[in-house]
């Protein structure tokens, strides 16, 4: 098979606000199955900066541990009331935030799974390609048991584990993401 | 699917010295390598809401009823993968400065003129056969405070969500012949000048359009995994097809 020449990422730069849709931060509405979540974090530089232009968008399963997507053909149920993908941008103090659900379980291998996470693409000014990276939720029994977070050295791993806050009534998970930092508290970032 | 990883021969470091603002912002750790499962196959490049036919013309998307000024360009091509095969329902999203080198973006400090009849943003989704079209207007060079004299050379920005995460692309296009390419730190961190070329669209004649609008062809590859996924659901021949 011919392989094509991969096209290169370049930098989003700091003028992609307009593709960012108002709203496309709330993943949920009323009638979306599942325990209603926040996550808010703020996004950092080398100098503990705050970065007041990056994109972070996010791509998770729903309440059930279903993807809506084509190859998910599992026997779980979709939810008709959640998609799954949000955007949206840092603000001048570097915070963002999504409302969304906590996403179930979903397999890794035919019989292992992966303990509840959500996908996190995070662009910027000055990233020369988009960084992936995966919040996990610190108070789920689970993550002991994950296969990726087995991956990551064991001191690197609570820059992925967002602990749980109660606000006003609501539930934050609270993932500051730290672009460049000591190994210990610069955020994990994967390949894959 | 094609087993194709980010290879350093093409994709940029994160760390580009001559591009300043990569200084504080790329990460030091190398990122962890992992197997693709489930959350990285999947994506929301399939499910995403819908595009009206309006929103690939961006010479009369800004709802001023008006058209744009600046030099009418159609920017078409192909989104493939590795293998050379069409992917079809790709969200090809687009934003670029205005004929002046302005963008429309409060932190656009460039002392060039707005115009009210460009907003700079465009969508559109690939059809059956992988390929997009917009019709927009050439933007613009623009300076820039990374160093003395900077000028980023005329580009369009692309945001490409195709069939899975982790073929998540963010790109630019840039015009052929432009003599500041040699001087822009942002496309010469890509490492070789076979990869640089990818970025830069073709003048294509077919797609110029009599009294109408200069045509540039412009194809992209995206990624796919590194490594040969697991496949614990249920599996099929082709992603999305």
């Amino acid at each position: 098979m011919t392989v094509r020449g991969v096209t290169p990422s370049q930098t989003v730069g700091p003028f992609f606000h307009g593709i960012i849709v108002a709203g496309q931060n709330v993943l949920v509405n009323a009638a979306t199955v599942g325990e209603r979540i926040r996550i808010a974090g703020c996004v950092f530089d080398g100098d503990r900066a705050p970065v007041p232009d990056a994109a972070i968008e996010i791509w998770q399963a729903n309440a059930h541990g279903r993807y809506r997507h084509p190859i998910d053909r599992r026997s779980v149920p979709l939810d008709s009331a959640f998609v799954g993908f949000g955007r949206t941008a840092t603000d001048p103090a570097g915070a963002y935030w999504f409302e969304t659900v906590k996403p179930g379980v979903v397999p890794y291998t035919a019989d292992t799974w992966q303990a509840p996470h959500i996908n996190v693409a995070v662009s910027a000014r000055g990233l020369l390609d988009h960084l992936l990276t995966r919040i996990y939720f610190e108070d789920d029994p689970r993550n002991a048991e994950d296969p990726v977070l087995q991956r990551v050295p064991a001191p690197r791993r609570q820059t992925l584990l967002a602990p749980r806050a109660v606000v006003d009534g609501k539930i934050v998970y609270r993932f500051d993401i730290a672009l460049q930092g000591e190994a210990e508290t610069e955020t994990v970032f994967f390949d894959l | 699917m094609t087993p194709i990883g980010r290879d350093p021969e093409v994709f940029p470091p994160y760390l580009y010295d001559a591009y300043r603002a990569t200084l504080r912002r790329s990460p030091h750790e190398a990122p962890i390598e992992i197997r693709p499962t489930l959350s990285e196959l999947t994506g929301p490049g399939p499910v995403i809401s819908a595009v009206t036919a309006e929103d690939s013309d961006l010479t009369r998307n800004a709802g001023t009823g008006g058209e744009a000024i600046g030099e009418r360009t159609i920017v078409t091509g192909r989104v493939l993968d590795g293998g050379g095969d069409p992917v079809p329902g790709t969200l090809v999203e687009v934003w670029q400065a205005n004929a002046a080198g302005r963008y429309r973006h409060r932190s656009d400090q460039h002392g060039a003129p707005l115009d009210p009849n460009f907003f700079g943003v465009g969508r559109c989704r690939t059809d059956a056969q992988g390929v997009y079209r917009f019709t927009t207007i050439r933007p613009g060079a623009y300076p820039w405070e990374n160093h003395e004299n900077a000028w980023r050379p005329a580009h369009i920005h692309f945001s490409l969500l195709g069939p899975s995460w982790l073929s998540r692309l963010i790109t630019q296009m840039y015009f052929p012949g432009d003599p500041l390419h040699a001087l822009d730190p942002i496309l010469n961190s890509i490492p070789t000048a076979a990869a640089r070329a990818r970025l830069v669209a073709q003048y294509a004649h077919d797609v110029t359009q009599p009294r109408f609008a200069l045509g540039y062809r412009f194809d992209l590859v995206l990624r796919g995994p590194r490594a040969t996924p697991f496949e614990p659901f249920e599996p099929v021949a082709r992603v999305d097809r």
